[in-house]
């Protein structure tokens, strides 16, 4: 066990785990007032669902011994509830295997948070937590073992487990996620829009992102915890995780002077919310790229993703799907662009050690890259579609009209955002004596 | 008695405020409010979705005075609140029948 990178890997994980509610507050300041906490709660369901599930047999689904020796899924029996580690030293390269699971899980957690952008104020909780439980299970975790899963091999370089399709038969890099985590969720939401269609009067009234300053917060959050999201990708603390840093700050950067380019080229001015969408669209892009491209591939590669992704999020108003917070436009676009432009932009003085197109490589890396990224989005789609239709044939997904007209904070939650003024808060005291009275419980929690 | 009320800028309120203060009087009325007059709106935009907002952002003050003082109360405000520019709002005089300190059951110019 090494302590510099085991601390590394933590460390990282914490800031991953960041993520999701600097993710909250992203999509929370982005819809309406009276929505607000619905959305955060919808990524707060997830950091607590997916996080349980993923110890109990999410790990062992995506690292567990290859069944059949496919790459399709990791055996979710082998490691179920993580018991069989506990007090033995059980490594993941030079890792505590619970630094690597705790690391894993984060980005387990933050891919279901991520699909919830599509559905705002529209969506039942239960059933948005349903299917975020099935969707883990179903979708997430044999998708982190096919890209995430490498060949454990013995000192004469043989095969000793194997490990997913795509890391090891395809070879198509895939540093930190972008087609399991970004192509992943961004499929998933493509499929929830289909299956719960557009909000009610939408797009004409369905209002103007509530608080741009809290999106700009959590976009901060998201940015500062991307640095372990990539960085920490390399599992070791040396020369490839901070060169994955430099890329993953120039990659944002050039995503977002970009897309501002784009909106005064289109609209007049540069906006605060197109800012920070070009900031994580960026981060998108460079996600899958970030250990196989220079500093100059990573700023090549923002500029192209916050380009594309400004103009992709306006297609929602031509081809008429209602994508609430543009998890299609921004995370599928972004993710399929990083992906793809690993094949044209990955350098062989890079970490990953491969030359893309432009870099002399031919076309072997792109076509690896494409096939990883199509399979990733056509398998997420069909079984999110799947999935969808399911829970809303079963116990339904979409909220009420009514429901939607006044709130989802009120209908589903019995809370609101924002308090202004002090009139009609009177608490309603219990109904029956046996329960005590407010005073008597304020006493007893004194 | 006249009710002096003026529909400004929201940023020209202290100005506003100041110029009453130095002519001696002692309480108005400040509200938050939305409108539109002959003044256009504006346009926002999020993502490439254009919103056209018609009613802009003003601030209502409303200074009861005698009827000596209304005129004085009036020239004040119109020339805290000019900038010059489309937006500035509007200052009315509005005769009132009868006022009360509630405190003291005060009525009419000691009320004031």
């Amino acid at each position: 066990m090494n302590s510099g990178d085991t601390a590394w890997v933590l460390v990282c994980a914490a800031l991953v785990m960041l993520m999701t509610p600097g993710l909250a507050l992203f999509y929370g300041g982005m819809v309406r007032s009276r929505g607000v906490l619905n959305m955060l709660m919808m990524s707060l369901g997830s950091l607590g669902l997916v996080g349980v599930l993923w110890v109990i047999y999410g790990y062992s689904g995506a690292f567990g011994s290859d069944l059949g020796g496919v790459g399709l899924l990791g055996s979710p029996a082998e490691f179920f509830g993580m018991s069989r580690f506990v007090g033995q030293e059980s490594l993941s390269g030079s890792i505590p295997t619970f630094a690597f699971a705790a690391f894993q899980a984060m980005f387990a957690i933050l891919t279901v948070a991520l699909i919830s952008g599509a559905i705002a104020d529209r969506a039942r909780f239960g059933p948005w937590m349903l299917f975020a439980g099935l969707w883990a299970t179903l979708v997430y975790f044999p998708v982190a073992h096919w890209v995430f899963a490498f060949d454990e091999t013995n000192a004469a370089g043989e095969v000793t487990a194997v490990g997913g399709w795509i890391a090891n038969r395809l070879a198509a890099i895939d540093f930190a996620g972008g087609t399991a985590v970004h192509i992943n969720a961004g499929a998933a939401a493509l499929a929830l829009v289909l299956v719960l269609g557009p909000r009610t009067g939408w797009p004409k009234e369905t209002g103007k992102p509530h608080n741009l300053p809290l999106v700009v917060l959590g976009a901060g959050l998201l940015w500062f915890g991307w640095f372990g999201f990539n960085s920490g990708s390399a599992l070791t603390a040396g020369t490839t995780a901070a060169i994955v840093f430099v890329n993953t700050l120039v990659g944002a950067g050039a995503a977002m002077l970009a897309w501002m380019l784009v909106e005064r080229i289109r609209h007049g001015k540069p906006t605060t919310l197109g800012a920070v969408s070009g900031i994580i669209a960026g981060l998108v892009a460079i996600t899958p790229a970030c250990s196989a491209v220079t500093p100059m591939g990573a700023i090549a590669v923002g500029i192209i993703a916050g380009a594309v992704c400004a103009l992709a999020v306006e297609l929602k108003y031509r081809l008429r799907y209602d994508d609430s917070l543009d998890v299609i436009g921004v995370h599928l676009v972004g993710g399929l662009v990083g992906t793809l432009l690993v094949g044209l932009f990955a350098s062989e003085s890079a970490p990953a050690g491969v030359a893309g197109l432009f870099y002399g490589g031919g076309f072997d890396q792109l076509w690896r890259q494409a096939v990883g990224a199509v399979a990733v989005l056509v398998y997420s789609l069909v079984l999110s579609l799947g999935i969808a239709w399911v829970v809303r044939s079963t116990i339904g997904f979409r909220l009420d009209p009514a429901d939607e007209d006044t709130g989802i904070d009120e209908t589903e939650h019995a809370e609101s955002g924002y308090h202004f003024g002090e009139a009609r808060n009177t608490v309603r005291g219990p109904r029956t004596t046996e329960q005590g009275s407010i005073e008597a419980l304020e006493g007893s929690v004194r | 008695m006249k009710l002096v009320t003026a529909v400004v800028q929201q940023a020209k309120v202290d100005e506003v405020r100041d110029a009453l203060t130095a002519l001696g009087i002692r309480g108005m009325t400040i509200a938050d409010v939305q409108g539109y007059g002959r003044q256009q709106g504006h346009t926002e935009i999020y993502r490439g979705a254009e919103y056209k907002v018609d009613v802009v952002d003003k601030t209502r003050v409303e200074v009861l005075v005698n009827d000596a003082d209304a005129d004085d109360v009036l020239q004040a405000i119109v020339s805290a609140a000019r900038s010059g520019r489309v937006g500035d709002g509007k200052v009315w005089v509005t005769p009132v029948e009868s006022v009360v300190r509630v405190r003291t059951g005060e009525t009419g110019e000691q009320a004031v």
